[in-house]
């Protein structure tokens, strides 16, 4: 593309010989100037809008442009040439000296640059070009972006393009023009546009301009208002399903086998690690597969920390069924030697853990509302983790006898059900699906050896508050979570959500000591 | 009353508790104030403060024996009440260092999270030593009895209990981490230079606060035997093994368990208090859940249901940790870890109960 573009601009400087004139002054401006005048150059060579001037901003924002007594050279690797008449000097000029662009003229540039671009013949390039603009665009590029406008056939664009001409109207047209600007600003979705109109409307004087800006307002914070509506609901659902995914595998360990897993996090850690491990050997090894290193992530972290969990269940915890307290001091000593063993293997450090390509960007819904995919697919991931826990526990042999043992331990033992083998299995199905909830997390988090504590208070809240022994609670409580501290948060910030609901949950848990869906009868009392 | 306060221990008892109490306040005074530091029966500062410090840990301990060794109730929360007493006294302590005239920080540290010349309304009165101190008393112990009130009465036992406790101490954490809060935020408190206008940092102070640790530590045992050996702790210990029978019996267990429940809080913020006069920081750290279970693993080594158990195990537990984690500060993660699971799997009476057990057998 550049290199088109120097082509072009030999090409082209050679024939123009009639735009010369004015073409060096403004070169002359640019790289001798000052600031201000700096700018209006870059302004200048936006109206222009030609190969050329794209050419020469492109190169003052590479760092090629220099000066070299008088002349303006583009300086690439060994070739030089003058950014005026386009003639190649040789050789490289010893007193050569890069122009410096300081952080106001970098901004112009970018801004310059992406006007320049709303005529590539890409689509992606005008729609990138297009948003850029979108942030602030100067009145000097009201031509071009009119110019690409007029040339435009996508509609997403061209919708873009109609805001940043009504932008532009508004701040240099006349009453017609800014009328026009004003009217069709009231369909955006962009909050810069709320500014727009709101520092607009301070400096406006005409009556009936500022009611029709007040309208235009009234619409923009209206639709701005649902964005951020629907915002909410999303990270509320993510919340939920993250929550639900940490915890649904402690609705297993605790929930139905009652053993109090304080090491419940660490499993998700471990999970988290060895999704960080499959990427290594996908990097290593097969680098052109790395974009599905997660097919390989998911079964090999639910494997190992249900092996962890299963080798836990045999060692310690098997021996301490009964006496919850005890259990909870086990684990917990067993949780800080886990820590303890990832910091001396991978270090205290966080790991990288990077997405693949396709679980990163987003899906736009609105302007304001970006809903990431890797979040995304959380959700449909959680729904399906929840949904093979179901068809596991109701409709498998397995199931059955996980049901069995919980309800009457000794009843299942006499009718030949291996309790001490369910036992195991079904922690180390519990322990496994902290493992996938590990490899979800890694994802959308940072992965270091305190992974795990920052969840096992609130996966602990959810399966307490959905109730004991009941999958469907524990599903209603974690999005019910999620829901109280994302609309909290909207609302108090992050740390005061957090302490209401914990609070909330004290005060829950004394009215209802069964969480929310209690079972009923025997099992009431162990 | 003193015929039933001799019979808090037998002779030998009484024999090794004396033995301690002069230990703590005739050799370790003359040790390190009356022997000169270049003699090897020096007692250095560093000790005396680690000591000192381990006493407080210790009354944290027995708090929580007497709860979870005689009542049967786990408390992952004691932490709070620790960090509360704590917090209640360090905000004289700040104040103090106001008093310090040529103090290079008389705009304390607060002063200077928080741009305000007023302080907030937390801080009324903190200027004064008796308000602080019954601060100290009252928060934990209002906390406490609130707290508990609703709990107990709505009978939440066992894990659930637990759990809700860790809760409250993660939510004060959280809470206490915020500088809106109005206690220093991430830092807390530290840089205490006067107690009483005293300098705080003198051997002479160093040395009371020491012994005042020591008198604190052999009263609230003393204190601690007296209600374990009457009839209320009796009833105690009746609770902790089967609670329902002791309802139907016709006791209302609610009230026997916030008693003790609320003065363990208590002595949880004394603990607190003097602790921070002597290591000479709080932060909101120490109501980390990691925290208060660690608590809970001082009583379980050294033996729950027995008040010497919960000295003991404090003591090597946090010796323990202050010399692995300047000696081998990658093992005393695992070290920790192996005491939890090795405790609660091979000794669950602790090593008071296997020393008892040898001293029966052989």
């Amino acid at each position: 593309m550049r290199i088109l573009l120097i082509v072009l601009t030999f090409a082209l400087g050679s024939c123009a010989s009639a735009a010369l004139a004015q073409d060096a002054k403004t070169v002359e401006k640019l790289a001798f100037g000052e600031s201000a005048e700096k700018v209006e150059a870059v302004a200048a060579l936006v109206a222009a809008g030609d190969e050329k001037s794209a050419a020469l901003l492109q190169a003052l924002a590479d760092g090629e442009l220099y000066t070299a007594g008088k002349r303006v050279l583009i300086v690439r690797g060994e070739d030089a040439m003058d950014a005026a008449t386009g003639v190649k000097v040789a050789p490289l000029p010893e007193d050569r000296e890069e122009i410096t662009v300081n952080n106001r003229l970098r901004r112009e540039l970018g801004r310059a640059l992406a006007a320049l671009k709303l005529v590539s013949p890409e689509r992606g390039a005008r729609f990138a070009a297009a948003r850029e603009l979108a942030g602030g665009a100067e009145p000097a590029m009201l031509p071009l972006v009119k110019k690409a406008l007029a040339k435009e056939t996508d509609s997403a664009i061209k919708r873009l393009l109609d805001q940043i001409a009504a932008a532009l109207e508004l701040k240099a047209g006349d009453r017609e023009a800014r009328l026009a600007a004003v009217r069709k600003l009231a369909a955006s979705h962009n909050s810069n546009t709320k500014t727009l109109l709101l520092s607009f409307l301070e400096a406006e004087k005409d009556e009936d301009l500022r009611v029709e800006a007040q309208k235009s307002l009234r619409e923009i914070e209206g639709r701005l208002a649902w964005g951020e509506r629907a915002g909410i609901v999303f990270t509320s659902i993510s919340l939920g399903s993250i929550l639900l995914l940490a915890a649904l595998g402690l609705a297993i360990t605790y929930g139905l086998m009652g053993v109090i897993n304080m090491a419940h996090g660490e499993l998700i850690m471990v999970g988290a690690y060895t999704t960080y491990m499959v990427q290594n050997l996908f990097r290593g090894h097969a680098p052109g597969a790395f974009d599905w290193y997660l097919a390989c992530a998911v079964p090999a972290s639910f494997m190992v920390a249900a092996l962890v969990g299963m080798a836990l269940e045999r060692s310690v915890i098997r021996w301490l069924y009964g006496r919850p307290l005890e259990t909870l001091l086990a684990t917990w000593g067993i949780s800080l030697a886990l820590i303890q063993g990832v910091r001396t293997i991978f270090g205290a450090a966080n790991v990288q853990v990077e997405n693949p390509v396709w679980m990163s960007g987003g899906i736009e819904v609105l302007a304001n509302v970006v809903l990431p995919w890797s979040r995304t697919i959380i959700i449909f991931f959680a729904a399906a983790v929840l949904g093979g826990i179901w068809l596991l526990l109701t409709k498998t042999r397995l199931g059955l006898f996980v049901r069995g043992v919980t309800q009457n331990r000794a009843m299942a033992s006499c009718v030949g059900v291996p309790t001490a083998r369910v036992d195991t299995l079904a922690f180390g199905l519990g322990s496994g699906i902290a493992g996938l909830a590990g490899c979800a997390l890694s994802q959308i988090g940072n992965v270091g050896p305190d992974l795990g504590q920052a969840y096992i208070v609130d996966s602990f809240m959810v399966v307490v508050l959905g109730g004991v022994g009941q999958l469907a609670g524990t599903v209603y409580a974690a999005l019910g979570l999620g829901f109280a501290n994302k609309l909290l948060e909207a609302w108090q910030g992050a740390v005061l959500a957090k302490i209401a609901v914990l609070v909330f949950i004290i005060f829950f848990i004394q009215r209802r000591p069964q969480g929310m869906f209690a079972l009923k009868g025997r099992a009431v009392e162990v | 009353m003193g015929s039933a306060f001799s019979r808090l221990y037998g002779p030998k008892g009484w024999a090794a508790l004396g033995a301690v109490a002069c230990v703590i306040f005739v050799v370790f005074p003359l040790l390190n104030l009356g022997v000169p530091a270049a003699s090897p029966f020096h007692v250095s500062a560093y000790w005396v403060t680690l000591v000192g410090k381990i006493m407080c840990y210790a009354i944290v301990a027995l708090a929580m024996d007497l709860i979870w060794g005689y009542a049967g109730i786990l408390s992952l929360g004691h932490g709070l009440f620790f960090a509360l007493g704590g917090y209640a006294f360090g905000m004289y302590l700040m104040r103090q260092i106001g008093a310090d005239g040529q103090s290079r920080a008389t705009t304390t540290s607060i002063a200077h999270h928080q741009n305000e010349s007023e302080f907030p309304w937390q801080w009324w009165s903190s200027d004064s030593f008796w308000w602080c101190a019954m601060l100290v008393v009252v928060v934990p112990g209002l906390l406490a009895y609130v707290f508990g009130y609703f709990a107990f009465r709505s009978r939440v036992r066992g894990v659930y209990f637990s759990i809700i406790t860790q809760a409250l101490t993660y939510a004060a954490m959280l809470l206490f981490f915020r500088n809106a809060t109005g206690f220093g935020g991430n830092n807390g408190f530290t840089d205490f230079r006067r107690i009483l206008d005293i300098p705080i940092a003198t051997p002479q102070a160093r040395m009371t606060l020491f012994a005042v640790s020591g008198a604190v530590l052999i009263g609230t045992l003393l204190l601690g035997r007296f209600i374990v050996t009457s009839k209320f702790g009796r009833v105690l210990a009746a609770i902790r093994d089967a609670e329902q029978r002791v309802m139907f019996c016709g006791y209302d267990t609610v009230h026997y368990k916030l008693f003790v429940w609320t003065l363990s809080a208590v002595l949880c913020g004394i603990a607190g208090a003097l602790y921070v006069a002597q290591v000479g920081i709080i932060n909101p750290s120490e109501m980390s859940p990691a925290n208060s279970i660690e608590i809970a693993i001082w009583v379980a080594v050294g033996g729950r249901g027995t008040l010497t158990g919960a000295i003991v195990g404090a003591g090597i537990v946090n010796g323990a940790k202050s010399y692995l984690t300047q000696a081998f500060p990658e093992i005393w993660l695992y070290f920790l870890g192996l005491l939890f699971i090795l405790v609660t799997l091979f000794l669950p009476q602790g090593i008071v109960g296997l020393a008892r057990r040898w001293t029966r057998t052989g």
